[in-house]
């Protein structure tokens, strides 16, 4: 179920009353089972952009499409959308609202309108595919730790079994471990049960380790689009809107310039190493 | 979806008016209040709407925003208008349809009516626009200062107040924030009737009660770091001091006030 967008344009009024284009002339194809990682600068208009995904925003022009049909055709169920195209925002755990873990699980798969028992079948097993242990699951969300509560409100979106899950900075906030952890989980949805996943950072380090492709923000437009390789050539450009490449390209880049045989595309710690490993055995 | 609502309605600008000590813009919206309320005659309005004219234009506010004020009160002043112009029976009727008399009186007494509310609101308009929510309640603090004499913990309240202001642009942000997250996750706030949509709520409210909570405890905790304890002894960064344009503007204010009402209470016909 691919989604096209095809040029979605998103015009805002901020307060006072100045028009803002927070997307311009946005066309992008996601098919399926890719993990693309959305970087940019605080407002350069990835929230925006995940938030058209699922019909939250609706653009000001453009269309989008989601298995070819156009949602924003006049009968088209958004609600059908929202539970396929699953949207976990940052800091999702401000959203807990029930009294025990489970119930609050239970709460997208409810929405839908399924039975009482593939409800609470679809909450165990998205507490379960996020790691949570059993004992916990009639507690209250609010005696968590951040990390717990994080993967609790992440097991409330997969309840809802997305075919495209996207995350919104899902590691903002959390400590080294937690936000492997959660990137790990994240890794092991896209490979094992074959999802769609977009993941809005604006870390390179974590993009680089995970995706396929990733797609470069600026000031509501697309500036790059491609794999981590391709992107991070760009690293001298990318510092210019803000970002950086990862710390080992620097190094890579810095080595070569030495006259060293690198290969100044590793763009992960452990390629790296085994480049400069490689140096050192020759 | 909220980001429509305005509150605290301040307009960025620079001008005189919104350079003035705000003490003086709120004992001038009192004086305008005042005066407004004391006229009898129509003349009196007249001076009133030259010199709000004159103020906005001082204001560097575009009329449009003085104008959007009047919308929550246009109901009000319809019906004030259609009761001033069909009850009121003295004087030479006018317009007689069916058994319905409007008489010139009634048509003096309606359009003062309306003058009357529109002034008080666009006077009370030029305020907020050009004094930002946390000068106002600087403002107030400072005036009503000699209740600290009865054990009125004034700037506790005044505190309270620009708090209260801070909290809730952040507030609808977060309402936001907290309905779009429970959308993505199916909920539905618009459909049902009022039972079903009062419960869809729940998951919008309790979310945003507790980060209410949350905000409210870090800001205790920043200010307690902080050495915060209350108006005692506390000095200002910035004091409210007046200068010479503020005197000027209280010369202004008591010149409006005693030549409107005279005109406003002399017959002069």
């Amino acid at each position: 179920m691919p989604i096209i967008l095809d040029h979605v344009n998103y015009i805002y009024q901020d307060g006072g009353n100045e028009q803002v284009m927070a997307l311009k002339d946005i066309n992008l194809t996601i098919p399926d089972g890719q993990f693309i990682g959305i970087i940019g600068h605080t407002g350069s208009g990835k929230s925006t952009l995940v938030q058209h995904l699922n019909g939250l925003l609706k653009a000001t022009s453009g269309h989008i499409y989601y298995d070819g049909q156009d949602i924003y055709e006049k009968d088209y169920q958004l609600k059908d959308l929202r539970s396929k195209v699953g949207l976990v925002f940052q800091y999702p755990e401000h959203q807990l609202f029930e009294a025990d873990i489970f119930s609050d699980v239970c709460f997208g798969p409810k929405n839908l309108g399924l039975p009482k028992k593939d409800v609470e079948y679809r909450a165990f097993n998205a507490l379960r595919s996020v790691g949570m242990p059993e004992e916990l699951y009639y507690q209250s969300p609010f005696d968590l730790s951040g990390g717990q509560k994080r993967r609790v409100a992440i097991a409330g979106v997969l309840a809802m079994q997305p075919k495209v899950l996207v995350l919104d900075e899902p590691t903002a906030g959390l400590d080294p471990r937690g936000r492997d952890e959660i990137l790990g989980l994240i890794k092991d949805l896209q490979t094992g049960s074959n999802m769609t996943i977009i993941l809005v950072s604006h870390s390179m380090e974590d993009v680089a380790q995970y995706v396929d492709r990733i797609l470069v923000m600026d000031h509501g437009s697309i500036l790059y689009d491609g794999t981590p390789r391709e992107v991070f050539r760009h690293y001298k450009e990318l510092e210019t809107i803000g970002l950086a490449a990862p710390q080992v390209t620097y190094i890579m880049h810095e080595l070569k310039a030495k006259g060293l045989s690198v290969d100044e595309d590793a763009i992960t710690l452990n390629e790296a190493a085994d480049q400069i490993m490689n140096l050192f055995r020759r | 979806m909220l980001k429509d609502i305005t509150l605290g309605q301040y307009y960025q600008t620079e001008s005189v008016i919104h350079r003035l000590d705000p003490r003086v813009k709120i004992g001038g919206t009192l004086l305008f209040i005042i005066s407004i309320l004391l006229y009898k005659y129509i003349t009196g309005y007249a001076i009133a709407v030259l010199f709000v004219a004159f103020v906005i234009c001082l204001s560097h506010v575009p009329f449009k925003f003085m104008v959007r004020g009047m919308r929550s009160v246009l109901v009000l002043m319809l019906i004030t208008v259609i009761f001033n112009l069909i009850m009121t029976s003295q004087g030479e009727p006018v317009v007689q349809i069916w058994k319905i008399t409007i008489t010139d009186e009634g048509l003096v007494l309606a359009l003062s009516m309306m003058l009357r509310l529109a002034l008080l609101v666009i006077g009370s308009s030029v305020m907020t626009l050009t004094t930002t929510p946390n000068n106002l309640a600087d403002g107030m603090e400072k005036m009503l200062g000699f209740l600290k004499v009865f054990r009125v913990p004034v700037h506790e309240v005044a505190m309270t107040m620009s708090i209260a202001l801070r909290f809730i642009p952040l507030l609808m942000e977060e309402t936001d924030k907290i309905m779009k997250a429970q959308m993505a996750r199916g909920a539905d706030f618009e459909h049902g009737n009022l039972f079903v949509r009062a419960k869809a709520m729940v998951p919008l409210l309790v979310p945003l009660f507790i980060s209410a909570f949350r905000r409210a405890n870090d800001l205790a905790m920043a200010m307690e770091a902080r050495c915060y304890r209350g108006g005692d002894g506390r000095t200002k960064m910035k004091p409210l001091k007046y200068h010479k344009r503020d005197y000027i503007a209280y010369g202004i204010l008591i010149l409006f006030m005693i030549v409107s009402v005279w005109f406003g209470r002399t017959k002069w016909w």
